[in-house]
């Protein structure tokens, strides 16, 4: 497990470095790029922080737990964020409050005076460990999914627009259909069935937001074939496939951008409602959610735990709000006319 | 026309056979009828038992091809779950939930008031607020209320549904005590005391996205050129805005929303869980969490048809409102 999650960190760094490699070598994605970062400063450096915490909470190895665990604990692998907080080492008693020193009854010195910025939930569990540990879950929702999802969507997409008939004919029904199944429902069916884990929901999910992407792709490429420069291509007897490479996907590139922003944020939203369920992902801000909803009743009042997953949760969702936002009115030609 | 109506009618059953064939790979071939049984009956059920549990709910024949039955005999295909879940789908024969043994068709009765009497003043009260703020934004364009009122309606949106009921019971419910945090009831007063909170909870989550979407839709016919005409002739700004480009805007608004209406049915799933509203949407919770297998699939089903019937019915529409549709 370690090793795998390690690997895909490292993939993925690789995969970041070269898109932004390609991003700085074209002049288009390069002028867009510098224009996002001066409309949007802070929630770049949001997401780059929260970023940065999902890659240290995916990077682990095993060893350097707290001395006299048992051995099943000690074979488990740590990740960068486990070792910052080491929360086998500060659990305090169930629900102290942020910063408490002194228990509520009686006036005991607790444990770790001082030590939980956030307080704790009912297991002693540092909240703000929790958080920082439901980063990693809220970008695999949203990223991982869409990791699996774009491309397949592409190759369905645009083969159905370019190639039409038969192909185009079978991808659309197989779009009605699923579309039909209104989506909070089909993703809850397919979590049913297909258990409850971290692959099966980024599936189920990958399956409920597909044909979105799909349609955008169809419809582009539709124009697209019809477009002067594809029919100049065909002309000169350049084959299908490297007119779909060439001409066909690096302009339909900036949808799927703007697609993939906007759909994140759908995605961790609709993730807070499986847990809710009682079908999420394990360690997701929607369960700590979930946990904390009847803390609110207790006296004295337990907020903390709420307040730690739900504010996480608003300023990522915030932050790529905003950048989706953006990068719309800098991308879409449709609303660049308009602002001018 | 009566050619494209048979064609969309066509299609549309069509996209239910399919809708229905997703839904046996789903909740017959994927799941495994097998392991529908033993959540329902039991771990340690003896084989008596789990069989006659089985045969009970017609889980008990094979998937596609009855191998009991002679080769040229029709039930060969006809004695198998795919036939039976087609047949049993499409004459509204839910048969009995998996988990309690009730009537599902009758459930689903009980269930259609209750959802229906949240859901419609939801979506009454959601779109006329909405439109209404959209309309004060866009009278307002290109000022700092409007930029306001947009970071407003990002900050709303950015927010999760579970919180908005969260906190809108603590604060509303628990706290102020205007309201009761969640019951149901069927007389009226009582009723519209219990859907208060739930619909204020809904119409405030919803809000944000529909503003925007409104608005951009009043912006952009607001740049149209009737609008610079209407303007030349000397009509005042909120003469503009109010006669002629809401009537005009009204015409994608409600395209947007004749495809939402079908869901009014289902009910809203959080808010009647979270209310203890007896709706659909509770049903539907209920059935995920009890494992009701049989349950869910007949949610899904008709959630689809519902969705097919009112995209048909816009489609209709428009072609009687377009005659440029007809003809492609």
């Amino acid at each position: 497990m370690g090793f795998l999650s390690n690997t895909l960190v490292v993939l993925l760094l690789v995969g970041g470095v070269w898109l932004a490699r390609l991003v700085a070598r074209d002049r288009y994605w390069r002028e867009n790029a510098t224009q996002l970062w001066r409309r949007r400063p802070l929630a770049l450096i949001t997401l780059a922080l929260f970023l940065l915490i999902g890659v240290l909470d995916s990077v682990g190895w095993v060893g350097g737990g707290a001395s006299g665990e048992d051995d099943v604990a000690a074979l488990r692998s740590r990740t960068l964020i486990d070792r910052l907080f080491q929360p086998e080492r500060f659990t305090e008693a169930s629900y102290s409050a942020p910063l408490a020193r002194l228990s509520f009854y009686g006036g005991q010195p607790l444990k770790h005076p001082g030590k939980h910025l956030l307080g704790t939930d009912i297991l002693g569990r540092d909240v703000v460990y929790r958080a920082c540990k439901g980063v990693r879950v809220a970008l695999l929702i949203g990223g991982f999914t869409s990791l699996i999802v774009i491309p397949i969507a592409l190759l369905f997409g645009v083969f159905a627009g370019y190639f039409g008939k038969r192909i185009d004919d079978a991808v659309f029904f197989l779009m009605t259909v699923l579309a039909s199944v209104p989506s909070l429902l089909l993703l809850i069916a397919l979590v049913m069935v297909m258990g409850r884990g971290t692959l099966q929901v980024c599936i189920a999910l990958g399956i409920t937001g597909w044909v979105h992407f799909c349609r955008i792709a169809r419809g582009e490429t539709l124009k697209l074939r019809e477009a002067e420069f594809v029919d100049a291509a065909r002309a000169l007897g350049v084959s299908d496939l490297t007119i779909i490479r060439r001409h066909v996907l690096p302009n339909i590139a900036h949808l799927i951008i703007i697609t993939f922003a906007l759909s994140f944020t759908g995605l961790v939203l609709a993730e807070t409602i499986l847990s809710y369920l009682g079908i999420g992902l394990d360690g997701s801000w929607g369960q700590m959610i979930d946990q904390a909803r009847n803390e609110l009743s207790r006296t004295p009042i337990i907020w903390w735990n709420l307040a730690g997953a739900s504010v996480a949760l608003f300023v990522l969702i915030l932050a790529v709000n905003m950048i989706a936002d953006a990068l719309r009115d800098i991308i879409d030609p449709r609303t660049r006319r308009e602002g001018r | 026309m009566g050619a494209y109506l048979i064609r969309r009618v066509g299609y549309g059953l069509i996209t239910v056979l399919g809708v229905l064939f997703l839904l046996f790979v789903l909740f017959f071939a994927v799941t495994d009828p097998d392991d529908i049984a033993r959540k329902a009956v039991g771990e340690r059920a003896r084989p008596e038992v789990y069989a006659l549990w089985k045969k009970n709910h017609g889980y008990d024949r094979p998937l596609l091809l009855n191998r009991a039955y002679a080769a040229g005999d029709s039930r060969r295909y006809t004695d198998t779950l795919l036939f039976d879940h087609y047949r049993r789908m499409l004459t509204f024969d839910f048969g009995n939930s998996d988990a309690d043994d009730s009537l599902i068709a009758r459930r689903l009765k009980e269930g259609m008031g209750p959802s229906l009497s949240l859901t419609v003043p939801l979506f009454a009260f959601g779109l006329v607020l909405g439109v209404l703020l959209a309309l004060f934004v866009a009278f307002f364009r290109e000022t700092y209320i409007d930029r306001a009122v947009l970071v407003l309606c990002m900050l709303t949106m950015s927010i999760a549904g579970l919180l908005y009921i969260i906190s809108g019971q603590y604060l509303i419910g628990m706290l102020l005590k205007w309201f009761p945090i969640s019951g149901f009831a069927f007389e009226p007063y009582l009723a519209g005391r219990f859907l208060a909170l739930p619909v204020l909870v809904g119409v405030v989550s919803g809000i944000g996205a529909d503003v925007r979407l409104y608005r951009t839709i009043f912006v952009e016919e607001s740049n149209r050129d009737y609008v610079r005409t209407a303007r030349a002739k000397g009509c005042g700004e909120v003469r503009v805005m109010l006669a002629h480009v809401l009537r005009n805007a009204l015409i994608p608004i409600l395209s947007n929303i004749v495809i939402t209406i079908p869901f009014l049915f289902t009910g809203a799933l959080l808010l009647e869980s979270f209310f203890g509203i007896p709706g659909l949407g509770s049903l539907t919770v209920e059935a995920i969490q009890g494992n009701d297998f049989s349950t869910l699939r007949t949610m899904v089903y008709l959630g689809a048809l519902l969705f097919i019937a009112g995209q048909i019915l816009t489609d209709i529409s428009y072609a009687l409102a377009d005659p440029r549709v007809r003809l492609t």
